[in-house]
């Protein structure tokens, strides 16, 4: 098994025929991913790279095709048209790698796709992958392969490094899922978390968070109470200066002051191990299993 | 984008939020007119992006004109906590009976818009946060319905604001709301929101945040004046459009993507070094952006070695070669050290390139955690 995504999704991508949609699709597809369409309005009816048919809208591609899950590269003035698009098509995931989507954007998008019981990973994500069996996104996936570690992280090169070193010791990964890290995102770690708890290949799950907002304290107290499979954290940050903030709002709601060391301590006081750089990380989970 | 006082104001103004008469000014002589034009006592305030203004003197009451535009002598030109003052807004003074708070922001926590309203205005909020939680109301606000009636009426049940001044409150906050959501904010506060004598209210101050993703579609913010970065180095970042923020250490770091180059300089500090900045080049970086990364970093002169972290995703590791051989050219009298670690996409071919060019301000490692201590050692003069 696998999170989310396997060989037996068949992705639709929002803005195939654009140069970012382009380079990374034929990446996917080489890795195994079953693209069974593309969406350009406009462009319907053309063929792209010979291979994938192209159409106007994603409910073309739904019914002509039977896309389950939506890529999407598009523009970030057209994104939330283009997830709310998805959504209304029926697809079951969206992952949507755009970044600079204005927030208010997100949170007209998020109760909408949440309220149909759609998984929604990103935006501003390097999507996911389930090593050797899909990639929906821009995650290399030659810098690892099958395995027991599940993987959830805001951060996308940061993902890369701890992936890449965990298989440079022997050990593969489930599924990696990078969230995303704008303010709103459509999944947020504890969504992941519980996958990856109901999950078979998963036997160690990695997280890696990173400066701002709370929800690393709340993925801390959902582990407490929820997972017990083994769980490995990290937290970028702990050097970042405090961002120029106007107004003292910010840190009225969330109870939290943001910062890394605050996160850290909410997980090792709940007893989750917390690797101090991205090596130990790795070394870490690779004992757990 | 944050915005100065007197420019929420003017944002206030259009979308019919009350506030105070008043024009801004950058001289004693206009701040004289505009007193002038205004009549009676006027309040001169110092425009600047920083809390406590009014305790370092640059908030003062001024009775006659001639006064008015000697305060503003004083004021204008005046460091408040490392901000200098350029410019000072004049508004009417008035008989104050009550400060409330007000405010709608972005909340991440609850992934939609926010309200809050309490009768304790005119202190620090946080204070009044972290001392009295039950005095301030929070509501959330769907995105998907906007502030309908019965949110209003929670926030100034539950913030406690006196009966007499429901209805004006009521009708500021849904002006606050609208000027909110069609100006892409992520922060509209006010604070105090204030009940004059005569019974009205009127926003006395104005912090206003808008979305840097949103400015696109909002093209008055391009006319703003003084929003943006205040450092050398961080002017030229926004110019090149490299994601830059200063510190004040020895040791240069360029990485690519947010969370890696967070860690970088954890990793950095965790070695006993002191990161000078944060720069993320992002993905995709090219030759281009990897020799102005390189250029920009080595304006500041405390920096002793740079450290250049890279895993190639989107981002070419060959690309990155380039673009450091590229900087090198450049800065031909450089004598500090380059430590650069690639990995990912196309990092053999971009170490042969660094490896063929044979300079020996390039100091190549195989792995993250060494290449910060290579780093830090060279940024104290050790091999």
């Amino acid at each position: 098994m696998a999170i989310l995504l396997d060989g037996t999704t068949r992705v639709v991508v929002q803005g195939l025929t654009g140069s970012e949609g382009t380079f990374h699709t034929k990446r996917n597809i080489a890795y195994g991913t079953n693209v069974v369409a593309g969406v350009t309005p406009g462009k319907g009816g053309q063929t792209w790279e010979g291979s994938v048919p192209v159409f106007d809208s994603v409910n073309d591609a739904v019914i002509e095709q039977g896309a389950n899950a939506s890529l999407i590269f598009v523009p970030a003035r057209f994104a939330a048209d283009a997830m709310l698009e998805a959504a209304d098509a029926g697809v079951d995931l969206i992952v949507c790698i755009t970044e600079n989507i204005p927030a208010a954007d997100m949170a007209r998008v998020y109760p909408y796709v949440r309220g149909k019981g759609i998984a929604l990973v990103g935006p501003n994500c390097p999507g996911l992958i389930s090593p050797g069996k899909a990639n929906m996104g821009i995650i290399p996936g030659e810098i690892t392969g099958p395995g027991p570690i599940g993987l959830v992280s805001r951060s996308g090169t940061l993902t890369y490094q701890v992936m890449h070193e965990m298989f440079t010791r022997g050990v593969g990964q489930s599924t990696c899922v990078g969230i995303g890290g704008d303010p709103i995102v459509g999944s947020n770690f504890i969504d992941i978390l519980a996958k990856f708890q109901a999950d078979d290949q998963t036997q160690a799950i990695v997280l890696i968070g990173e400066i701002g907002g709370d929800e690393e304290e709340q993925a801390a107290s959902f582990i407490a109470g929820n997972v017990t499979k083994p769980v490995v954290a990290y937290v970028a940050g702990h050097t970042a200066p405090p961002g120029k903030r106007m107004g003292h709002a910010g840190a009225i709601i969330s109870g939290s002051k943001g910062t890394a060391q605050a996160k850290k301590e909410a997980f090792e006081s709940r007893g989750i191990k917390v690797g101090i750089n991205p090596t130990e990380v790795a070394e870490l989970a690779v004992k757990s299993v | 984008m944050d915005l100065f006082e007197y420019q929420g104001k003017e944002l206030f103004r259009a979308h019919g939020v009350p506030v105070p008469d008043g024009k801004v000014a950058s001289s004693p002589k206009q701040v004289r007119v505009i007193a002038e034009k205004l009549g009676g006592t006027v309040v001169v305030k110092a425009q600047v992006q920083v809390g406590g203004r009014g305790k370092a003197g640059g908030i003062k009451l001024a009775k006659t004109p001639d006064e008015a535009a000697a305060v503003a002598e004083q004021i204008l030109g005046m460091d408040i906590k490392g901000h200098k003052v350029r410019r000072v807004l004049v508004e009417r003074a008035g008989d104050i009976k009550a400060e409330f708070y007000a405010s709608f922001l972005l909340d991440r926590a609850g992934k939609g818009f926010l309200g809050m309203v309490s009768s304790r205005g005119g202190v620090d909020i946080e204070e009044v946060a972290a001392t009295e939680p039950g005095a301030i109301a929070k509501v959330p606000v769907s995105a998907l319905t906007g502030l309908q009636p019965y949110h209003l009426r929670r926030l100034v049940y539950g913030g406690g604001i006196p009966a007499d001044a429901h209805t004006n409150v009521v009708a500021l906050l849904q002006k606050l709301f609208d000027a909110f959501v069609a100006s892409d904010a992520s922060l509209v506060e006010v604070n105090p929101l204030v009940q004059m004598g005569d019974g009205s209210v009127v926003a006395l101050d104005a912090k206003v945040s808008i979305d840097d993703n949103a400015v696109y579609r909002q093209p008055w913010t391009a006319k703003l004046k003084d929003v943006g970065p205040t450092s050398k180095q961080e002017k030229i970042a926004a110019e090149k459009g490299l994601n830059y923020v200063k510190l004040d250490g020895r040791v240069g770091i360029i990485g690519n993507g947010a969370g890696l180059t967070m860690s970088t300089l954890d990793v950095v500090a965790e070695a006993g070094g002191t990161p000078a900045n944060f720069l993320d080049i992002g993905g995709g970086a090219n030759a281009e952006t990897m020799a102005a990364g390189i250029d920009l970093i080595f304006s500041d002169r405390k920096v002793k070695s740079l450290l250049v972290n890279i895993f190639g995703g989107i981002t070419r590791c060959d690309l990155v070669a380039q673009g450091i051989l590229e900087a090198l050219q450049k800065l031909k009298d450089l004598k500090a050290p380059i430590v650069v670690r690639l990995d990912g996409t196309n990092a053999e071919a971009g170490r042969a390139i660094l490896e063929k060019a044979g300079d020996p301000r390039i100091v190549p490692q195989p792995d993250m955690l060494s290449a910060a201590h290579k780093a830090v050692a060279l940024s104290k003069g050790k091999k």
